[in-house]
């Protein structure tokens, strides 16, 4: 057969997979109803986390000592209601009456140890953390205080000793850095990595499925009879990946969309949505501080910018491509060798199990430490690869990231376990389409792999 | 060149199991030609390496004098035993897809389908998707675009399995029609009854074999036993017979028939011609029924098989 017309029939079974796909109603419905519940989750979980804070906890004070006097202000989350000259019985039951969330004594002794050994906190419920803790930060405070003036330092000494202290970190060769910073790359790569990722587990069982349909509605073997088994994978796997590239981009731009439009009309900060991501909170806190002073928002900018985002962009594309290819094809193999969804289950596991493997090692490993060995091997075996290596790259290429050979290796990797990948799915798919009522075991796809 | 399909020394092995053993068969232009054998004796195989679904391992495949490519495709319809379209999808697309796969172009295909459509009343189903059509319908849009693109070559496997009465009579016709416009057909099925009365050539295969091809007329000529099955009235039907079985080898035969007459088969050994054996049936009583058994591609098969093992089991 001529060139061009493979080619046009390719494009035949390329169009047909994709309109298959989002014509399909149950797409259409995840398309628009997705985005909508992630901004209206974030939005609702945003919304009852503030409603629980807004309520102010009013707690009644029955203060007998005369160590924590100024100690028990109202502040944001908490109000005081000092009582006094009331018995602690008396207290309680007005604490109760009034609907208070709770009621703080602190008897009279002589000594603030023994008066801290005495405070008692009563509430209807056990308390919140968050209460206790409060109280208990208050109180530890006044503690140190006192001892530390029993033992002859002033006042003022006190307080000026109440300071915050951040290290302030450089390169060797001078450069300022920034605390934080290697974490808020890798989770950059993490993200495309975990997209990836993603990405294969949908779309890959997509392609799994459409190929169950074609055998179970037997079709396969009329549309074999005008193109090669290998054009129909192909086509099928390209048809797929453009109906949920389609998807996701649908889904980025309606949800950012919808995410500001929502968050606008709620009046949520963005920097609110944090607490939501996987940078660690020592990060954010750092992020969040900095942004005080312009000097460090300078140079989380430069350190910004000077993430290779060319290379990362490229080599976003060529991990995608190629691991998705090597991921759906299998999905392809396994989906053809089976007669039914249920069949998939024994195959399915080893798929997923790299996949898993590799986000695992990213977070838990690559994050701590790019370019230890076991971000090094993770990031050339092509099955993990994909994930692990977008997540180093963010350091950069070259004499301080990842070296050039680690990089070109692992695409050499990745490409010849694809050729060789998509090969044997290939095999195996043709012979599986067209074989029926039979149970494949791991035994018999390798018998198939030796038919002509 | 008076064959279409040449198929030379065909090998085909499934791992340790081999599907077809040194196959060769010549398929006339023109011919409807029956491919028959028992479940499992190699026909899908055989016909799936025509479609080039599969590879033989040794052997070759002359498609019209030349040794058989991609381009052949398109020269080819084939209505596989396992059959079906893609359930979601409207008929009309659907059909359009399957015969640009065959390399018409849309419009072209659009013509067509429109003219088939038409013939076949069932215009109407062009935007419903296959799940809302009976099986009928469903029958004959995949009949439609089996013979779409004009073959010259069609391959129907196991062609009426799964077809209602008066479906498989209309795409039989169809099939017949086609044949006078000059396309080839062949028909593989395991019941040779139902294809019989259609076929012209006849190839059997058995165990992956061919065990006998020719022409049907020729073949059936050469495998008739000179027996025929004969009615008779007569006073007394015992004597008769016992008469009757002094001169030839008799059995009781089975036909319908109105009256009380005494049915046998009667084989004529070799010398004995069907006029003396009628005249001699006249003069002994009224004869109300005469007919040459001709045997059934069915009983050929039985035949031939049992004679290759007899011939196998003293080699």
């Amino acid at each position: 057969m001529n060139k061009p017309v493979a080619m046009d029939k390719l494009k035949l079974i390329i169009k047909r997979e994709y309109l298959a796909k989002v014509r399909n109603r149950s797409f259409i419905v995840m398309t628009i109803l997705s985005p909508l519940l992630i901004v209206g989750m974030i939005a609702v979980v945003v919304f009852l986390t503030r409603m629980n804070n807004d309520q102010k906890k009013v707690i009644g004070l029955l203060d007998e000592s005369i160590y924590f006097g100024n100690q028990f202000i109202t502040g944001p989350e908490l109000s005081f209601v000092d009582l006094e000259g009331i018995t602690l019985e008396e207290a309680r039951d007005s604490v109760a009456a009034m609907g208070y969330y709770g009621l703080l004594h602190i008897p009279n002794d002589t000594s603030i140890e023994a008066v801290s050994e005495g405070i008692q906190f009563y509430s209807r419920n056990s308390p919140s953390m968050a209460v206790t803790g409060m109280l208990e930060s208050r109180i530890g405070k006044r503690l140190r205080e006192e001892k530390l003036q029993e033992l002859g330092v002033s006042q003022k000494v006190v307080q000026e000793l109440a300071s915050n202290y951040e290290i302030r970190t450089s390169t060797f060769s001078g450069e300022r850095s920034v605390k934080g910073i290697n974490e808020l790359k890798a989770a950059i790569g993490g993200g495309f990595g975990y997209l990836i990722m993603m990405f294969i587990i949908i779309y890959g069982a997509f392609v799994m499925r459409s190929v169950i349909e074609e055998k179970t509605s037997r079709i396969i073997e009329v549309i074999i009879s005008s193109v090669k088994p290998f054009q129909l994978m192909l086509g099928k796997i390209i048809g797929t990946s453009l109906a949920g590239i389609t998807q996701f981009v649908i889904w980025i731009i309606s949800a950012s969309v919808l995410g500001v439009v929502v968050f606008s009309l709620m009046g949520i900060h963005w920097t609110e949505l944090n607490s939501g991501t996987n940078i660690p909170p020592e990060t954010m806190e750092t992020i969040n501080e900095a942004a005080a002073s312009n000097e460090i928002v300078e140079i989380y900018l430069a350190e910004l910018l000077k993430i290779p985002w060319i290379t990362l962009f490229v080599s976003f594309i060529i991990y995608f491509v190629l691991g998705y290819l090597i991921y759906s094809s299998i999905y392809a193999a396994i989906g053809a060798a089976v007669d039914n969804e249920t069949d998939t289950q024994q195959f399915m596991f080893p798929v997923i199990m790299p996949l898993m493997l590799a986000i695992y090692v990213g977070f838990f490993s690559v994050f701590d430490n790019p370019h230890g060995p076991i971000a090094v091997g993770f990031s050339l075996f092509p099955l993990t690869s994909p994930i692990v290596m977008l997540m180093r790259l963010p350091a950069g290429v070259g004499a301080d990231g990842v070296p050039w050979w680690q990089l070109i290796t692992s695409v050499i990797l990745l490409m010849l376990t694809f050729i060789g990948i998509v090969w044997l799915a290939a095999k195996i798919y043709r012979v599986g389409i067209l074989m029926y009522g039979k149970k494949p075991t791991y035994r018999e796809l390798y018998k198939w792999l030796k038919y002509n | 060149m008076s064959d279409l399909l040449v198929l030379k020394d065909l090998c085909k092995w499934y791992g340790a199991y081999q599907a077809l053993d040194h196959v060769n068969l010549e398929i006339p232009r023109g011919s409807i030609f029956g491919l028959l054998g028992p479940n499992g004796a190699g026909k899908t195989t055989l016909i799936r390496i025509i479609n080039q679904i599969t590879h033989p391992d040794s052997g070759e495949v002359l498609f019209d004098g030349k040794p058989l490519n991609r381009d052949h495709i398109r020269r080819i319809g084939y209505l596989p035993e396992e059959r079906g379209l893609y359930k979601s999808m409207k008929v009309g697309e659907q059909a359009l897809y399957l015969s640009q796969l065959k390399g018409l172009s849309h419009q072209e295909a659009k013509r067509r389908l429109e003219y088939w459509f038409e013939k076949f009343g069932v215009s109407g189903w062009w935007d419903k998707k296959v799940q809302e059509l009976s099986k009928g319908m469903a029958q004959k849009v995949q009949f439609i675009v089996t013979v779409l693109h004009e073959p010259e070559l069609l391959i129907f496997d196991e062609p009426f399995s799964g077809f209602d009465p008066i479906n498989a009579n209309l795409i039989k016709d169809e099939i017949l029609q086609l044949r006078d416009k000059g396309a080839t057909v062949i028909f593989s099925t395991h019941r040779m009854e139902s294809v019989e009365e259609l076929c012209d050539h006849i190839a059997l295969i058995h165990q992956s074999r061919k065990i006998l091809d020719g022409n049907l007329n020729a073949i059936k000529k050469a495998h008739k036993s000179n027996t025929y099955e004969v009615g008779l009235l007569h006073d007394n039907p015992q004597d008769l017979k016992q008469e009757l079985d002094t001169m030839f080898t008799t059995r009781e035969a089975v036909f319908r028939s109105l009256g009380e007459e005494l049915k046998l088969r009667i084989a004529l050994e070799n010398g004995t011609g069907r006029k003396e054996l009628l005249s001699l049936l006249n003069s002994r009583a009224e004869v109300t029924y005469f007919n040459e058994v001709i045997p059934s591609a069915n009983d050929i098969f039985i035949q031939t098989v049992n004679e290759q093992a007899g011939g196998n089991g003293q080699a």
